[in-house]
């Protein structure tokens, strides 16, 4: 199978943030970054699925700035086959921009399958994926956790509230990937993160499409405030209940 | 003026990042994009395969085999020799940062990658014949085959040059050896062992020392673990005892005589070890910093006790300079211009302040400090054998006594 799988460079979510000089993005320095957890399951799905199968070919394509790159090659080191990287200034926060550049990108690949992660652990907007199926005529299914492929049919399981649902749907086919798809994605092996090099990527300009919504402000949340000492024991009880209704107004 | 830097690798070939939380002094600007990533790879292992269970496999005496699989698929093992031999073809300074992160995780689990790659793999690498090569790199790479390194006596420790292990060449060319090893790192886990022994009667220098390849299932070869250790309780250590042991005339290394062949293994392994030490001190720095931020007394963080944070500026001003002289040892073995000189430098300081480091986290943790489930005294109890092998802390300092004053003072 021919797979697509749209990754992005987003910071290590276990960062300390700090907001940048425009007061509207993230500041860069000391951020760690990698792939988007739900992307790097797509990757695996992606690689399972043709290991699976047997051959194929897996592409992964990222758009951002050059530090995209990396990603990409991680995801090569992966076991993926080939990368595509778009290349913008930045990643706009208009979901709707990217989807037309991938879509741009996607639309003569003469792709089986388009993956997504569900979300980006750092926009959460989780919107691009549904966009470019849109835009490619694409049968769409969202937060996937399981996913099989039958000649030009595929199947796939969604969690829903108390049970799981299960549609097929005809190939060639977009989905977004949810967690429990695979437990875990696996290490870019050494050899792997060694011949990701030799691997072939291409970097040509993203064909963004007009940039409708930017985020204008950015803010901390508020740093908590020291919590107070009632009393002592069951004696406190009593004034404890009294401040939740009257003061913190949550009883 | 800009200087015009025309190396191969440039000094900092990762010169935009700027410094990340927990590398202060910006360390990963000097690595490449694939040492990072072979670094953040074998990282996330560590924490997530190694960490969770390493305190119990430390109290319950285990080395945690059931991990060598995924080691193996990672391509940890002999991964800086060639792809050719179904090794990961690494450079000398991705290897020192997987030796790092394994033993970030535990001494014993880098000590087995070690004694793996640099003291099985790396002789019959650099002294086997091809078709010996051919025969066990791959399925060591693989992790399906398992390695010892027999050099070590009972009455020869520091001194190798008076083992008394001895091999007989018989008519056929084929050798019979008698003696015992100890302090065998994997010794009852192995398959395969490489044994060092003298090969002519009366040699007291080890001039005649030859290396052989011997399968541990050889009828004469006893493998049985040390009992007792107080550290490096995650790893296997063994004594082996060969009593007239028969291999064939091709078991023998043909490509190295006397102790050069093993003294060149050590040199490999030494060179892990400098970048090893350090992985022990930062999980023990992490440990203490992170604690110190969260542990109350006297109603504030202990990190906010100025004697605190001489301990962890002491802690990671020694860690950021033990790295540097490993990375810059790596970037000259890579040139091929290192000598055991400068491992032994590296070997000796590393490991000692790594030692004097996991005290001091020990100690800043206070009484939770001597639980297993902190990390920090098992490493302290770990580096304690690190300082004593692959050349005593001592010996290290008469080798680099003997490179700047000419003089020896081993005899």
């Amino acid at each position: 199978m021919k797979i697509a799988v749209c990754i992005k460079r987003v910071a290590d979510m276990g960062a300390r943030f700090q907001i940048g000089a425009d007061g509207a993005s993230v500041s860069d320095a000391g951020i760690k970054y990698d792939m988007s957890d739900f992307d790097e399951w797509a990757v695996e799905a992606a690689l399972q699925l043709n290991e699976k199968h047997g051959g194929g070919e897996v592409t992964v394509i990222s758009l951002g700035p050059d530090s995209a790159q990396e990603t990409l090659r991680k995801a090569l080191a992966m076991g993926a086959d080939k990368a595509v990287h778009l290349k913008a200034d930045r990643i706009p926060f208009d979901g709707f921009a990217i989807a037309e550049a991938l879509a741009a990108e996607l639309k003569d690949g003469g792709f089986d399958l388009v993956l997504f992660g569900r979300i980006a652990v750092d926009s959460a907007a989780g919107v691009t994926g549904a966009m470019v199926a849109e835009l490619l005529d694409m049968p769409c299914v969202t937060a996937v956790s399981k996913l099989e492929v039958s000649g030009t049919t595929g199947t796939a399981e969604r969690q829903v509230e108390g049970g799981v649902e299960t549609l097929s749907f005809p190939l060639p086919a977009l989905c977004t990937i949810d967690q429990g798809l695979v437990t875990q994605a696996r290490y870019p092996s050494l050899k792997g993160i060694m011949a990701a090099k030799k691997k072939p990527m291409e970097s040509k300009p993203a064909q963004l499409g007009a940039i409708s919504v930017n985020v204008s402000k950015m803010e901390l949340p508020p740093e908590r405030s020291a919590g107070r000492i009632v009393g002592e024991g069951a004696a406190a009880v009593p004034e404890l209940i009294r401040l939740l209704q009257t003061e913190a107004k949550v009883l | 003026m800009a200087l015009h830097i025309d190396t191969e690798i440039s000094l900092l070939p990762s010169g935009h990042l700027s410094p990340r939380e927990g590398d202060l002094f910006n360390i990963d600007a000097a690595l490449t994009e694939e040492e990072r990533a072979i670094r953040d790879s074998v990282r996330r292992f560590v924490d997530e395969r190694i960490l969770p269970i390493i305190g119990d496999c430390y109290v319950q005496g285990r080395f945690p085999k059931e991990l060598i699989p995924e080691m193996a698929e990672l391509g940890m093992f002999g991964a800086n020799l060639p792809e050719e031999y179904g090794c990961a073809g690494l450079s000398s300074v991705a290897y020192g940062l997987i030796m790092q992160e394994l033993e970030r995780g535990d001494s014993g689990i880098r000590s087995f990658a070690s004694v793996q790659g640099a003291l099985v793999m790396y002789p019959i690498f650099a002294f086997g014949s091809e078709a010996q090569k051919r025969e066990y790199l791959p399925k060591m790479a693989k992790g399906e085959v398992i390695g010892c390194f027999g050099l070590t006596e009972p009455d020869a420790g520091s001194n190798p040059g008076a083992m008394t292990t001895r091999a007989r060449q018989q008519v056929d060319g084929s050798w019979i050896i008698n003696g015992a090893k100890m302090w065998i790192t994997n010794g009852s886990q192995a398959h395969v062992s490489i044994i060092w022994a003298k090969t002519v009667d009366g040699d007291e220098s080890g001039k005649s020392v030859r290396g052989f390849i011997v399968p541990t299932n050889t009828p004469g070869f006893t493998a049985k673990d040390q009992k007792g250790k107080l550290s490096l309780r995650a790893s296997d250590t063994s004594e082996l005892v060969l009593v007239d042991v028969h291999v064939p005339a091709d078991a023998m290394l043909p490509e190295v005589q006397g102790l050069r062949g093993p003294l060149s293994c050590l040199t490999q392994a030494r060179y892990g070890i400098s970048w090893g030490a350090m992985g022990a001190a930062m999980a023990c720095y992490e440990e203490a910093l992170s604690y110190s931020k969260t542990r109350m007394m006297f109603d504030k963080p202990i990190g906010a006790f100025q004697i605190q944070q001489v301990r962890l500026a002491d802690m990671i001003t020694e860690i950021i300079k033990g790295q540097l002289l490993s990375l810059h040892l790596g970037r000259m073995k890579d040139l091929g211009t290192f000598n055991s000189n400068q491992v032994s430098v590296a070997k000796r300081n590393n490991v000692n302040v790594a030692t004097d480091i996991a005290r001091e986290a020990r100690r800043l943790l206070g009484g939770n400090g001597i639980l297993a489930e902190y990390h920090s005294m098992r490493h302290m109890a770990n580096l304690e054998s690190v300082y004593t092998y692959e050349g005593t802390h001592d010996v290290h300092s008469l080798i680099i006594g003997s490179a700047i004053t000419g003089l020896q003072a081993f005899k």
